[in-house]
């Protein structure tokens, strides 16, 4: 057990004390700290992709306005305003477990609130906005909520012991109140909020040591599992408003396209529709019900002028590509002189690696509910972004940002797919040709075709072997759409996007001379982040290449990988642990008739250490089928350790699910999917046993939302390469390459 | 103007005979635990019991439903099999965004209400019809084997007229 942790407020200005409206003790606090890692920081959006938001509401006082709320009301019932969304990665038990483990209350009885919109109020201290994504919301939340809660404490402590008369020091916290062991007398913190709310912050808190926690590291049952599996949980397309009108829409199918002509007569002349709505590039029909508005969208049968992108193909997009990828990139590592060291003596090795275009497919398709007046707008809406979507609007209708209100709700999946407000602007758009409170619902459709994809990547790649066979030099170029030029562009320095490398310029292995490049090159189709963003390709074709490496020096995968780990010994641990669980040198069982084999991954990305080896057969055909994927894990303090597995077992079927299935076509500069059928997700009958395995670690906290998605594919190749023998260098795998001679 | 009995209610509905059941529960009669997600009867995220049966409701016009018993995810906890999916699902944590999982639970129950000890095939096949994006497949299965083993609480409410059984 560590020491006590002693913090001095006086260095947290925006640590606040105060009366809630209507009686009770508020606490406001930083969320920025004080003390982020700058290591860790990312860049912040910039002002035009957040709006306005930003400064407006921090009129020149930013870092002085508490950020983040814990209310206790006189009744004693703690209410934390959840700066994050939740949309699967249990956030929102994550983050009360942290306050509570320093305020001492139950968790079960802490009421949480979705927070408004305010860019300003609820920002991600790694983030540097109102944003959940990254795997960022425990680590950004880590100090400041135990924090916050340890400051609540304090006061309410203070006020109980001028009530009693006796010496703060020898009270005691536990279960929402505070007791005096000597008078044998305790009160709740409902009778101590209005006293606690008129006293100073306290000097310094002191925070309970690493090994003395009753709720950080135990298992908590998720807070929102009774509402997801009684039919309550609302999702933001569940949101009904008096007189609502439900509309759908149809998106010109080729980016750049305009609406060439509709029959709105018969469109209007279906049963329950009331309007048809037209933009440049879209139509949307509005009803009663969802059934009349894609009756009326399908007699109003639009059709579209293809403009500029009317020929766009996948097959120009990859030749495009390609070329840009023989050219020189902007440097984004340089250890040594790699490119002489390539031409020097020894084995040298080669390789083109290739990614595709990739939908989110979140369960729940894009939707948003827009009320539009002359003096304000409300939008009910599932998003990551609130205070974009919020800056999007006020941008679109004239209106004072203050006028715009978000509803957030439960998010039936992000995964990357909902940091955008495409979906938003557009529903805006229309609701100004409207009156009245209308829903405007993608059909899965609309959703696969008009997603924003992760981008298809191309990466070059060049080893050479020194005499016992292990990379003496290291090449790799990334090519592919800069995501971050479009969402943060002050992250973009020298040229080198810093997602689209992640992953691949900083790697745990020490290898003499080293050089990362990327070439930007923008496709013309939109692009996106998608679950485990850069490492997600980049781990892919580093861990391939890797294998590629060992298998050209004869070597074992595991043991190669070991000898390049000088420098790491968490990775190391995380490795070592994966390979004893797995029994990976225990020979596979066989499968009748099927190729067995087995692979291995690492990778170090969202501040946690992982490591899989994935099991699969192969059949005659080609088919694959993956049997088992054991994960280990250094993800530093855990929180609640069901959802850090629950994370790695869903991750890994994602991940899974984009290696072996899925890619976004494109012809006649039309996506070539539709819907579930040619856009396929894992089912039960396809999805492995997983096997997750932690290092327990007092280390800060590491993400656990997206390392299982990005770790898992390189396994599964290379577990491919064992059973068959065959390299497979692009995703998603082709069985076509791996049927039996 | 198709009269429907949702969780036990009798309803009539002023709506087309062709207008999938998704639908009406969701935009007309507000019961919006059913959820939308493919459109095609490939997800199973609006699965709902039609006289005990699971069907997707997003394919089934309300024509299909006349004179039958309709339970959706709001009411399935009245029937003692859904209400022990229910707490299995629970129990063992399988939500993650949740969106899917009116529909696994709706499939869940109509499986056990059939056949009340599936072999793992068994759970596969009833199973593969709904997606979850979030992959909680395991914990789907570990919470029907659950639900399965589960004595039958005394307790449980008693199965509405509406409920399947």
């Amino acid at each position: 057990m560590s020491a006590p942790v002693t913090v001095n407020l006086a260095r947290r200005r925006a640590l606040q004390v105060g009366a809630a409206v209507g009686g009770g003790l508020l606490i406001g606090f930083d969320l920025t700290g004080c003390d982020a890692k700058k290591s860790d920081r990312k860049e912040p959006p910039n002002e035009k992709a957040v709006g306005a938001a930003a400064t407006a509401a921090s009129g020149g006082t930013a870092g002085l306005a508490p950020n983040a709320f814990i209310r206790i009301d006189r009744e004693g019932v703690v209410t934390l305003i959840m700066h994050k969304v939740e949309m699967g990665q249990g956030t929102y038990t994550a983050m009360p477990m942290l306050m509570a483990e320093e305020l001492g209350v139950d968790i079960n009885k802490v009421k949480l609130e979705h927070a408004p919109a305010d860019n300003n109020l609820y920002s991600d201290p790694l983030l540097g906005g109102q944003v959940t994504g990254g795997s960022t919301s425990v680590r950004g939340a880590w100090k400041p909520l135990r924090e916050a809660g340890a400051t609540a404490r304090s006061v309410l402590v203070s006020a109980a012991a001028q009530k009693w008369g006796v010496d703060a020091a020898t009270l005691q916290v536990a279960d929402g109140s505070v007791r005096d062991p000597a008078g044998n007398r305790s009160l709740g913190f409902g009778a101590l909020v209005d006293d606690a709310a008129k006293l100073p912050v306290p000097k310094t808190i002191t925070l309970k040591p690493a090994g003395s926690y009753q709720v950080i590291g135990k298992t908590h049952a998720r807070l929102d599992s009774a509402d997801k599996t009684n039919g309550k949980a609302l999702f933001g397309i569940d949101a009904r408003l008096p007189n609502m009108a439900i509309a759908t829409v149809a998106a010109s199918p080729v980016v750049g396209g305009k609406l060439k002509s509709a029959d709105e007569q018969k469109a209007m002349a279906v049963k329950g529709v009331r309007q048809v709505l037209k933009l440049d590039n879209a139509v949307a029909v509005v009803a009663d019900h969802m059934w009349a508005a894609k009756q009326g969208l399908a007699a109003l049968a639009p059709t579209w002028d293809d403009g500029p992108n009317a020929a766009v193909s996948s097959a120009t997009i990859r030749a495009d590509m390609m070329k840009a990828s023989d050219q020189p990139g902007a440097v984004a590592q340089s250890v040594g002189d790699a490119p002489k060291a390539l031409g020097e003596k020894g084995r040298r090795i080669d390789a083109i690696y290739e990614v595709p275009f990739l939908a989110h497919a979140t369960m729940e398709p894009m939707n948003c509910t827009v009320d539009l007046r002359a003096d304000g707008c409300d939008l009910w809406v599932g998003t990551q972004v609130p205070s974009l979507a919020q800056g999007a609007a006020a941008k679109l209708t004239g209106l004072p940002l203050e006028k715009v209100k978000v509803h957030n709700f439960y998010l039936g999946g992000g995964f990357g797919r909902r940091l955008e407000v495409d979906y938003v602007t557009q529903a805006v758009a229309f609701a100004k040709q409207m009156k009245g409170p209308v829903k405007f619902i993608w059909t899965r459709e609309e959703d696969i075709q008009h997603d924003m994809f992760r981008p298809y990547y191309v990466d070059r790649l060049s080893a050479r072997l020194d005499a016992k066979g292990m990379p003496a030099a290291w090449f790799h170029r990334v090519t592919g759409s800069s995501i971050m030029a479009r969402f943060a562009p002050g992250a973009v320095k020298d040229g080198v996007d810093p997602d689209a490398v992640e992953g691949a310029r900083e790697l745990q292995y020490t290898i003499p001379e080293m050089r990362v490049e990327y070439v930007r090159h923008e496709p013309p189709v939109p692009t996106a982040f998608w679950r485990g963003v850069g490492p997600t390709h980049n781990v892919f074709v580093v861990e391939s290449f890797m294998d590629e490496l060992a298998a050209a020096a004869r070597l074992d995968p595991m043991g190669y990988r070991r000898a390049l780990l000088t420098k790491s010994p968490r990775m190391l641990r995380v490795l070592d642990l994966v390979a004893d669980k797995s029994g990976w040198k225990q020979p596979l069982k066989p499968v009748a008739g099927r190729r067995v084999g087995r692979g291995v991954s690492m990778q170090f990305a969202f501040g946690s250490y992982m490591a899989q080896v994935a099991e699969v057969s192969v059949g005659a055909d080609g088919d694959v089928k993956v049997h088992r994927v054991v994960c280990a894990l250094d993800c530093g303090q855990v929180i609640n350790p069901d959802t850090v597995v629950a994370q790695m077992e869903g991750g890994i079927v994602f991940g899974l699910t984009a290696a072996l299935y899925d890619q976004v076509t494109f012809d006649k500069g039309r996506v070539m999917q539709s819907n579930f059928g040619d856009y396929r997700l894992m089912r039960m009958n396809e999805a492995p046993v997983v096997e997750v395995h932690m290092v327990a670690s007092t280390d800060d906290p590491g993400g656990i939302g997206e390392p299982g998605t990005a770790a898992v594919a390189p396994a599964l190749a290379n577990a491919v390469y064992a059973a068959t023998g065959k390299r497979l260098r692009k995703l998603p795998l082709d069985p076509a390459m791996l049927k039996k001679a | 103007m198709p009269s429907l009995n949702i969780n036990g209610t009798p309803t009539e509905f002023d709506v087309p005979d062709d207008m999938p059941l998704l639908w009406v529960l969701r935009d007309v009669a507000g019961l919006t635990g059913t959820k939308f997600g493919c459109g095609v009867a490939l997800c199973g995220a609006c699965t709902i019991h039609l006289d005990g049966q699971a069907v997707r409701s997003c394919v089934t016009p309300v024509s299909a439903a006349a004179g039958k018993k309709i339970v959706t995810i709001e009411a399935v906890g009245n029937d003692s099999v859904g209400a022990r999916v229910q707490s299995a699902w629970r129990q063992i944590d399988v939500v993650q965004c949740g969106y899917c999982q009116s529909g696994q639970i709706m499939s869940a129950t109509a499986l056990l209400s059939a056949n009340a000890k599936p072999s793992d095939a068994d759970i596969d096949n009833a199973m593969s019809g709904n997606i979850c994006r979030c992959g909680t497949y395991g914990r789907i299965k570990a919470a029907i084997k659950i639900a399965a083993s589960a004595p039958v609480a005394p307790s449980a409410a008693p199965a509405t007229p509406g409920a399947a059984s």
